[in-house]
């Protein structure tokens, strides 16, 4: 155990803290919910994409830096500290990517993994269905094969940023005669062929990039199937580990929000305001939490790069971080009093910052990537071996 | 950076384990509940045999000359095993303490005998008048104004203080402050006060991450044989998410308990917020998972029959020992707010 960096990770943070502090956008994005923000975003991960910093674990061959994890956790840190946009492509770099460099053909990787980087490609999941959500087996939408094509129909529903994705990636019935787990491929789908309609829906955030997907007759190449088909249940199980357990939310975002949070607490004692007294005990433990979180991360990156994997432990961190993530945000409403409820530039609301945004968006972290409640049968089931039956 | 422990540290683990297993059953627990001094010298005897006493001990002065880091291993096993000997006070404590004092006589005369299992040394906390192992301690650290003594137990008058738990073993003490007994005073006593209280305190939460493993083991256990209406009811969400909700807590304390050893092991800058953070996080979670674990044995979980209160009682009483959860909070919110430790001292990327 040595908790110090080397002098060559410490250049590498040097390195990412100078480009970041020089090339990070002067002005706060548009929300990448709306069109115009989308693509403002886009236009940073060209920019990120060019200075070598857009995905820096990935083989530079697919547009990556090829450096580890741990320097992945370093450069994570100095995004945050530099205030950069959110990944606008995150579903793409952080889920489907890793799945890609995982189970891909040669050429899937070719094809898919340097325009995932360069976010000239951005995708959204299509995962769940209007009655495979937490039942994520009971999928129904079909991809049944006709010559070189799949012939998807079906539909798709809460794919983020599907309004405005170029592509997506979901599970379908290839076997129409199979049942729950089995007979599922999974496959990658371009949201522009014909026969797919995309309808935005309109979130909890007043936005409208969410959005449901619908198949009808659209045809797909059937070397867009990822993995082996009728194993597609396998494949996104592999995604799903990357989602909850390490790339979706690294501890970085956390201790950023922890940091303004003790920042805001400390702010607002010295402006005079009253501040409850049991909110000091609790901006100390979500700072605690956040710092959890991380020695947590470094530790599975540790474990990762000595050869071990992920598994079922990925629910715990799930749970930890969207619970935490929603604590801090609730936290700093509280802090915030009467202004808590007025939207940033309203006259009376001074500097609220983004907590009110904040909070809307952490409100989806226990129900996203399967719900804490899923998560917490998982890790009774799998982590500790209650019964299932 | 390298977040792990080494194969040596985790076949170190086993082997405690493995010993405890055989060696230390709960009715072995139960059954020095019964005895006059609650300790066992012949147990005393082939912990030292395996090392566990002078596991930090200087290779010098006969030990095993480890740090921190294995100890805290060493420790989950003892609250695992739920073994109520003086392994804290003198092991994770004196030890360091007596070893950093810069008291050459001091050193020569106890490290050997605590390394060949033939001292037991105990050490009063700053944050309370209790002094564990006093009883049955043959040397007691303690304070006297600005100065901390070294005191043959044969000095020092000794009030036995009944615990919650029958395994703990407390007493108040007093004794007469003589200048030859004097290893420091001022701000020296104070630095190795504050180092006695972060070594007691990360000792203490390695332990109650032990019990937690236990709790969470015991509550498996049981829900996968009791049935109602005709199935485990293991099977019950309800149930299930009790015990997985412990095991998360679990996971964190470990993390935020890993860390503080090596904080304590290298004395960063850091050590005394770090160690905060680890019995608060383990405190909290053993004590979840007290709370969660009677709640799914039901009645039975309430007897005094059933084995859980016996860590159930540890996990109340660990988390008064060497500081309550609401000093240690106190701790890290100065540490946070009002910056009683450098920012940049702390958080685990630097913030600069």
């Amino acid at each position: 155990m040595d908790l110090n960096y080397t002098p060559e990770q410490e250049a590498f943070r040097k390195e990412a803290r100078s480009w970041l502090e020089a090339n990070a956008p002067k002005e706060k994005l548009a929300s990448f919910d709306s069109k115009e923000g989308f693509e403002q975003h886009r236009e940073w991960e060209k920019k990120l994409h060019a200075g070598g910093f857009a995905m820096v674990p990935w083989p530079v061959e697919y547009g990556g830096r090829g450096a580890n994890l741990l320097e992945w956790l370093i450069f994570e840190e100095e995004y945050y500290r530099a205030g950069c946009p959110g990944r606008v492509n995150q579903n793409g770099i952080f889920l489907l990517g890793p799945t890609i460099m995982e189970v891909g053909t040669p050429e899937q990787k070719a094809r898919f993994l340097p325009k995932m980087a360069s976010s000239e490609e951005v995708w959204a999941q299509g995962w769940s269905e209007p009655n495979a959500g937490s039942d994520m087996a009971n999928i129904q939408a079909t991809a049944i094969k006709d010559g070189d094509h799949f012939v998807i129909n079906g539909q798709k529903t809460w794919a983020s940023r599907g309004a405005f994705a170029h592509w997506l990636f979901g599970m379908f019935r290839s076997d129409p005669d199979s049942k729950r787990h089995n007979g599922l491929t999974f496959i990658l789908v371009p949201l522009d062929t014909p026969g797919i309609t995309v309808r935005p829906i309109e979130k909890l955030n007043n936005k409208k990039a969410f959005a449901e997907v619908f198949f009808d007759d659209a045809r797909v190449p059937i070397t867009n199937q990822l993995g082996d088909e009728g194993k597609g249940w396998d494949v996104a199980m592999a995604t799903a580990g990357f989602e909850r357990g390490l790339m979706l939310r690294s501890p970085a975002r956390f201790q950023d929000t922890a940091r303004k949070l003790v920042n805001l607490y400390k702010e607002t004692v010295a402006s005079g305001a009253y501040v409850a007294p049991e909110l000091r005990r609790t901006v100390a433990q979500c700072w605690m939490d956040a710092e959890a979180y991380t020695l947590n991360t470094y530790q599975t990156v540790s474990r990762l790069l000595a050869g071990g994997k992920i598994g079922a432990e990925a629910s715990l961190n799930k749970i930890f971080w969207s619970e935490l993530d929603t604590k801090m945000h609730e936290t700093a409403l509280k802090l915030l009093g009467y202004r808590a409820e007025l939207l940033p530039g309203s006259p009376a609301a001074g500097d609220v910052g983004e907590w009110l945004d904040g909070y809307i968006f952490a409100l989806a972290g226990p129900i996203y990537a399967g719900t804490n409640e899923i998560q917490r049968n998982i890790i009774a089931e799998r982590l500790l071996g209650m019964p299932r039956k | 950076m390298e977040f792990n422990f080494t194969e040596d540290q985790r076949l170190l683990q086993e082997t405690v384990r493995d010993f405890l297993t055989g060696e230390c059953p709960v009715e072995f627990v139960r059954a020095q509940w019964e005895t006059e001094t609650g300790r066992s010298p012949e147990f005393w005897a082939k912990l030292a045999e395996i090392g566990v006493p002078g596991l930090l001990v200087p290779e010098e002065h006969g030990g095993l000359g480890m740090n921190e880091i294995d100890l805290v291993l060493v420790m989950v096993e003892i609250g695992r095993a739920a073994l109520a000997e003086a392994v804290v006070p003198t092991a994770a404590v004196a030890v360091p303490l007596i070893r950093d004092c810069g008291n050459e006589a001091l050193a020569s005369e106890w490290l050997p005998k605590i390394a060949e299992g033939e001292a037991i040394v105990a050490v009063a906390q700053p944050s309370s008048p209790l002094v564990p192992e006093a009883e049955v301690a043959d040397l007691l650290i303690l304070r006297s104004g600005d100065g901390l003594y070294a005191v043959p137990a044969a000095e020092a008058r000794i009030t036995p203080q009944r615990s919650n738990d029958p395994s703990q073993k407390l007493a108040t003490v007093e004794f007469d402050a003589k200048a030859d007994q004097l290893i420091a005073s001022g701000d020296e006593a104070d630095r190795l006060e504050t180092a006695a209280l972060d070594r007691g305190a990360l000792a203490a939460a390695a332990q109650q991450l032990g019990a937690c493993h236990q709790l969470i083991q015991m509550s498996v256990e049981y829900t996968t044989e009791r049935k109602q209406f005709g199935v485990p009811i293991g099977t019950f969400q309800a149930v299930k998410h009790h015990v997985a909700n412990v095991r998360v807590a679990l996971e964190y304390a470990h993390s935020h308990v890993e860390r503080a050893a090596h904080s304590v092991a290298h004395d960063t800058a850091s050590r005394s917020v770090d160690v905060s953070m680890a019995k608060i996080a383990a405190g909290e979670a053993a004590l979840l998972g007290s709370s969660n674990s009677l709640q799914v044995h039901g009645a039975l979980g309430y007897t005094w029959e059933q084995d859980l209160h016996v860590w159930m009682r540890r996990a109340w009483t660990l988390d008064l020992a060497w500081g309550e959860t609401a000093w240690h909070r106190e701790r890290v919110a100065g540490a946070l707010f009002e910056d009683t430790l450098p920012a940049e001292n702390f958080g685990f990327s630097p913030l600069t």
